[in-house]
């Protein structure tokens, strides 16, 4: 049995007492070193959850523990020592005058001596390919630059955890790829947990298990390919299914039946290719 | 009114050590009643362009005709703000402009400058919120107590108050969800059909490109590196690779396909439905020969 | 518009001025705007004019670029010149028109303070030319350090201007884009009566304002997330160090200190 990581138990939050609910009852746990994709249109209560996960909000009802330790205003400060948080707009996390302050920043915090820090921050820039901008200053990157930064300064924490809350919403899509690819390297050489947190169903097809959120509720949490056979009521969620689905989808209503959801190009023509040689 | 560059460059911060060309010998032509779609990376000039369509720049070399207006870099021309009476533009996160204490006095914001009557402006108003798919109610309350997604069709509302002739359109749908996005891209696809409105999108999606466009210009630092119909530049892997940029995904699969099988279904923007059945019936054929 | 940004503003280089401690360029400029106001005469003026364009031609910044930077402060060195010209009435006439008369000692005078305008205003527009803000920074929260003592909040004001720093290129884009939406939608900035353009400001400064303080939520949340709990306990990767290279340059002002006293004495 994996060891629990995070743990949300019946979990309710609102911004105020007249707000209305934003999260209602949501329960779910998080393992060790497992990728968790968290999906949702805009409003759904996805990132009120990454939020409630290193104590920047505090739920009304219900309560959420991280690797036992239950989250309050007491704990917070150990507990961000293992929640490492990467948010959307990529200026407004960047505090540094260059890449190296702002990687050491979470580091001057915490207090870790100096020729510890110039070590880590040569070791996470590398993690995340951005070993040659050490000097570089923020408005000379580009938004998927600085998001790798952004996850940089995490890493160099080496926290057990590393959340990105809609971390490629505003990026293009080469800064979109760079991130994605930084993300699943950085998982595999490292002991961490992952959760990605996004409205685009392409980029949840890496994670181990996807947790589909509506209205404040969790609709569904299961396997990428599990998630991605429910085309129609994804779509009825404001959410916006990948081409490779909808195309096997059909090519099953045309009589080929693609037997296994296929996630990617290369599953679905291996599909093809076995029903091909038996025509 | 028609789009025309004639071999235009713009140079940022000219005769400075910051200094740098944004815009190299852009030449093209747009007629009216387009729509077309620019794409290209962050810094590949896409933003320059725009500020030239109404007025905000004026190229450092060669010409830039949008109607009868013309702009060059030795005169300065006075009637730019009748050119920005009849181009509009929505910028990139167009609630970032949003200032006025009611969702309605922001909407008539540009048509007063413009010094259209308030009740004119009125009823263009009426016409509008349902178009951007708004309620009437939210008229009186203020653009900041909205959500990001209504927000965002306010500050357009606002540049369709105008009624320009062309609407230049910089990555209008950015930070959207998939529906938001969705009915964005509809709405002003519908717009171009209705009223014949010249259309410029500036977009990083190829999907958007080749669903929308009739006509596609693409943008590598600074110079025009390739023009044409949708369906003959994006369905050109190599040279698009070449720049770091992808083709439609539909296009990449119908090449991955005919790698594999050796069998070619020409891309015609299809729909996916139709596409199915293209593959069923390829695949029937080649199975029925060999 | 772009021009007048550029003023004093950082050039990258690697001379020997620009890699001097922050520091020691600010000790330096202090002594030298001091000793600026004792000049007294032609000697000790030679002096410290030699020493300013020396300084300005190591750091390979080009002369016409700085001069064009003091393009504002041309008006008021002339201005200064002028009108001593017209109070000082001391030595010999040396032009008479009418009842108006120029004397020796007004254009000596003239030149004086001007020269002295000019020197202070070169000599400092060198520091911010030669030292990135987040230097100049360090450097004042580091001589600032004694009044730590008496529980000044050195930390505190070190890391807002820091982050102000860090956001006015964000800020300057960020009032560009806007004042190009508003201008799309029909905002004239530039003409008209004057009650007009104040007008005119109000559909920047609002979104500008709105846009701010989102950020500055957004950052704070941000820092907050990354352990920020003040400036107790917090180590710092930026260090200041004086280097070999300071010592000699000290020596070299010190030369120049001494030669202005002997200048003074005999």
């Amino acid at each position: 049995m994996r060891e629990k990581l995070i743990e949300f138990r019946n979990v309710s939050f609102r911004y105020g007492e007249e707000e209305p609910w934003v999260l209602k009852d949501v329960s779910f746990d998080i393992y060790k070193n497992e990728w968790v994709a968290i999906i949702g249109h805009n409003g759904s209560g996805k990132s009120t959850i990454a939020k409630l996960m290193n104590g920047l909000l505090f739920p009304q009802e219900g309560e959420i523990y991280i690797n036992g330790q239950v989250v309050n205003q007491d704990t917070i400060w150990d507990i961000r020592k293992e929640v490492g948080m990467v948010f959307q707009n990529p200026d407004n996390q960047f505090v540094g005058t260059t890449v190296q302050d702002d990687v050491a920043f979470g580091m001057e915090n915490r207090g870790i001596p100096r020729d510890e820090m110039i070590r880590r921050i040569d070791e996470s820039l590398t993690a995340v390919g951005m070993q040659d901008y050490r000097l570089t200053e923020p408005h000379r990157l580009s938004g998927g630059q600085k998001q790798r930064v952004a996850i940089a300064s995490v890493l160099a924490i080496s926290p057990q955890v590393l959340i990105l809350d809609e971390a490629t919403a505003m990026l293009d899509p080469k800064g979109r790829l760079e991130i994605m690819s930084t993300v699943s390297n950085v998982q595999d050489r490292n002991e961490l947990s992952l959760i990605t947190i996004t409205h685009d169903l392409r980029e949840v097809v890496q994670a181990e298990r996807v947790i589909v959120m509506n209205e404040g509720v969790i609709w569904d949490e299961a396997k990428p390919r599990e998630i991605f056979a429910k085309k129609d009521r994804l779509r009825e969620i404001g959410l916006d299914v990948p081409f490779i689905a909808t195309l096997a989808d059909e090519l099953n209503k045309s009589g080929l039946r693609i037997s296994n959801e296929p996630l990617n190009h290369e599953e679905l023509l291996e599909d093809l290719w076995t029903l091909h040689s038996k025509m | 009114m028609d789009i025309t560059f004639k071999n235009v460059d713009y140079i940022y911060q000219e005769n400075s050590p910051f200094a740098h060309k944004a815009i190299e010998n852009l030449s093209f032509h747009i007629p009216s009643g387009s729509f077309v779609a620019v794409i290209g990376h962050t810094g590949s000039g896409k933003s320059t362009l725009i500020q030239h369509l109404n007025g905000l720049i004026r190229p450092s070399n060669g010409e830039v005709h949008i109607g009868d207006f013309r702009l060059t870099n030795d005169d300065k021309p006075k009637n730019m703000k009748e050119l920005r009476s009849r181009v509009g533009v929505v910028f990139q996160y167009p609630e970032h402009q949003l200032f006025e204490e009611t969702v309605a006095k922001d909407i008539a914001f540009g048509p007063e400058n413009f010094g259209v009557y308030k009740r004119d402006i009125e009823k263009r108003i009426k016409e509008i919120i349902p178009a951007v798919g708004l309620s009437e109610e939210l008229l009186e309350r203020s653009p900041f107590e909205l959500s990001g997604g209504q927000m965002r069709r306010v500050a357009i509302a606002g540049v369709l108050a105008i009624k320009p002739e062309i609407l230049v359109l910089d990555e209008p749908t950015a930070g959207l969800d998939p529906r938001g996005q969705k009915e964005i891209m509809e709405m002003f696809y519908d717009l171009h059909q209705k009223e014949n409105l010249t259309t410029v999108l500036v977009t990083h999606s190829m999907e958007d490109a080749v669903k929308y466009a009739d006509h596609v210009i693409i943008l590598n630092k600074g110079t025009k590196y390739m023009e044409g119909k949708p369906e003959e530049v994006l369905t050109q892997q190599e040279a698009l690779n070449k720049v770091q940029l992808d083709v439609p995904e539909m296009i990449e699969f119908l090449y991955a396909f005919e790698k594999r099988f050796g069998l070619p279904i020409p891309f015609k923007r299809q729909s996916v439905k139709q596409l199915a059945d293209e593959i069923q019936h390829a695949m029937k054929e080649a199975g029925s020969h060999e | 518009m772009n021009n007048s940004l550029i003023i004093g503003q950082y050039v990258p280089g690697n001379t020997i001025v620009h890699r001097l401690d922050p520091r020691t360029k600010i000790t330096i400029i202090f002594f030298f705007v001091i000793f600026v106001f004792f000049a007294n005469s032609v000697l000790s003026y030679g002096i410290l004019t030699l020493f300013a364009i020396a300084t300005t031609l190591i750091t390979r910044i080009p002369l016409r670029y700085i001069l064009k930077g003091l393009t504002p402060v041309w008006f008021l060195i002339i201005f200064t010149f002028i009108l001593h010209i017209f109070v000082t009435k001391e030595g010999s006439v040396v032009f008479e028109l009418f009842t108006f008369k120029i004397y020796s000692g007004g254009i000596i005078q003239g030149i004086a303070i001007s020269l002295r305008f000019f020197l202070l205003i070169l000599v400092t527009s060198l520091l911010t030319l030669t030292t990135t803000p987040i230097e100049i920074t360090d450097a004042i929260e580091d001589m600032l350090h004694l009044l730590k003592k008496i529980k000044f909040p050195v930390h505190e004001l070190a890391l807002m201007m820091s982050i102000s720093l860090r956001f006015i290129p964000t800020l300057m884009q960020e009032t560009e884009k806007i004042s190009k939406a508003q201008a799309s939608r029909g905002v004239d900035f530039r003409t008209g009566p004057v009650k007009e353009r104040i007008k005119a400001v109000v559909p920047l400064l609002v979104p500008l304002f709105v846009s701010a303080f989102k950020r500055a939520e957004e950052l704070a949340m941000a820092m907050e997330a990354r352990g920020y709990q003040g400036g107790e306990g917090r180590t710092k990767l930026r260090q200041l160090k004086i280097e070999s290279i300071d010592f000699i340059v000290f020596i070299i002002f010190g030369c120049v200190v001494i030669g202005l006293f002997v200048t003074r004495i005999y």
